[in-house]
């Protein structure tokens, strides 16, 4: 079991200056993320564009926000429990919450923040008969092993960087590898395209465009497909395994069910004092809470976290007066052993 | 003076709402919709207005001149589900004059 002061569900930025502003208070944080890395849609939707509203930065590009964020909160040593998806919560008899992710993990706090943005990033399924039924029958859309695929035929669908970076690697590995996907253009890094066209010369890889995947055939399991160019008639592709790979999309998910109260798919908070849930102990911060006047914006979530802070401050240590410091004057001590201070005024006599 | 322009929006559920967009507020149809709250927050714009999902996809149902399509809605379309030849998104049309009367259906949710 992970123990630590503040759980915060969500790496985002608004998790990740939590980590900041708890340390400073001598708190410490876990993370969870259904993400395999930090920074929440900073670096999974648009690390390479640049937001023009962090305050001090005219411009900074998404994924160098995620980067300076990380370097900030660093001596406050977070933990990090990443693609894993927080899944149930449970109030224990003194007073702290255990949260178990979907693959088991349990972590253990005195309080939980919530900075889960629209939600964790699940794959977007092709709407497609019968699809749910071959899941782990022959349709993925992640791929967690690849070894799954060896010496076995596989189709793949879509066209952005994954597909393409997919069936390059599955090439080699699988017997026969399909890519299906609905133009002739594909939407990925320029040697990756280079690198399919020279495969598919070769006869590494069967392209289909453009074409869609349009049924699922198989009694017990994946069997076959069937591909459709447009204006055309089905063709049937023998295949042991079928992987659509459209992206991710944020889904609120199983949060929903935490008893939260919920409003325009986001979790409601007082705003009038420390962006708490309808559950003590429980807040929302960021992108996932709404309250009147909402606006979703990084640099409200660092203000929301902020504030968060010093409620949880109450809760973990219950009755003790805190003042504010300002870091500029009292420095910061790292939970790893450093300082940082501002340089002392030399005082010198000029004779 | 600045002007709105009206514009038929069916929303998700088969209703039609007849709404007065601004023409001065460098809105594009997303936001929009967003506006007049015709989709639940967290179904539409969630990429935020970058043609970086499809949350906002529409079917264009009148033949207004509209805003050239560039590749990045391109290639999104031609991933996203549900598209037919009129597909769009509505992030990427910015509101102008020239769509008085625009009618327009926004796209199942996936």
């Amino acid at each position: 079991m992970i123990e630590t002061d503040i759980l915060i569900i969500g790496a985002g930025p608004t998790g990740l200056f939590t980590v900041f502003e708890a340390g400073l208070l001598k708190m410490k944080c876990h993370l969870i993320d259904a993400l395999p890395q930090a920074g929440g849609q900073c670096s999974e939707i648009y690390p390479k564009k640049p937001i023009y509203d962090i305050p001090a930065y005219p411009e900074i590009l998404a994924g160098d926000l995620t980067e300076k964020l990380l370097e900030q909160c660093k001596q406050f040593e977070p933990g990090f429990t990443l693609g894993e998806r927080a899944e149930t919560i449970d109030k224990q008899t003194d007073g702290s919450f255990v949260v178990t992710t979907n693959k088991g993990t349990q972590h253990k706090a005195p309080v939980v923040a919530i900075a889960g943005g629209l939600g964790s990033f699940e794959p977007r399924k092709p709407q497609l008969d019968n699809i749910e039924f071959y899941e782990d029958k022959g349709v993925a859309y992640i791929i967690k092993d690849p070894e799954v695929y060896r010496h076995k035929k596989v189709v793949i669908s879509g066209g952005g960087d994954s597909a393409l970076d997919w069936s390059i690697f599955l090439s080699k590995v699988a017997s026969e590898v399909t890519l299906i996907h609905r133009r002739n253009e594909f939407r990925g890094a320029l040697d990756s395209v280079d690198k399919v066209q020279e495969l598919k010369n070769t006869g590494k890889i069967n392209m289909i465009t453009p074409a869609e995947v349009t049924a699922l055939i198989g009694e017990h399991q994946l069997e076959a497909i069937e591909a459709t160019k447009s204006g055309e008639s089905p063709v049937r592709i023998e295949t042991d395994h079928f992987i659509p790979l459209f992206g991710l999309s944020p889904k609120l998910g199983p949060i929903a069910d935490w008893g939260l109260e919920i409003e325009k798919n986001a979790i409601k908070v007082n705003n009038a004092l420390d962006y708490q849930t309808n559950i003590p102990g429980i807040f929302a911060i960021g992108d996932v809470n709404t309250y009147p006047g909402k606006l979703k914006l990084i640099l409200c979530g660092f203000h929301e976290a902020t504030l968060m802070c010093q409620a949880a401050y109450q809760i973990i240590n219950p009755g003790k007066r805190y003042v504010l410091k300002y870091t500029t004057v009292s420095g910061i001590d790292g939970f790893d052993g450093t300082r940082k201070e501002a340089p002392k005024a030399v005082v010198k006599s000029i004779n | 003076m600045d002007q709105d322009v009206q514009i038929k929006i069916t929303d998700r559920d088969g209703k039609l709402h007849e709404i007065a967009a601004p023409v001065d507020m460098a809105l594009n149809l997303m936001e929009v919709v967003r506006l007049y709250e015709l989709a639940p927050e967290g179904t539409i714009g969630i990429c935020g207005g970058m043609a970086m999902c499809a949350s906002c996809q529409c079917y264009v149902l009148t033949e207004h001149p509209l805003r050239e399509m560039q590749d990045d809605e391109e290639a999104m379309l031609s991933e996203a589900f549900n598209v037919k030849p009129n597909s769009r998104l509505g992030c990427q049309i910015q509101i102008t004059p020239e769509m008085e009367g625009l009618e327009i259906e926004l796209a199942p949710e996936d």
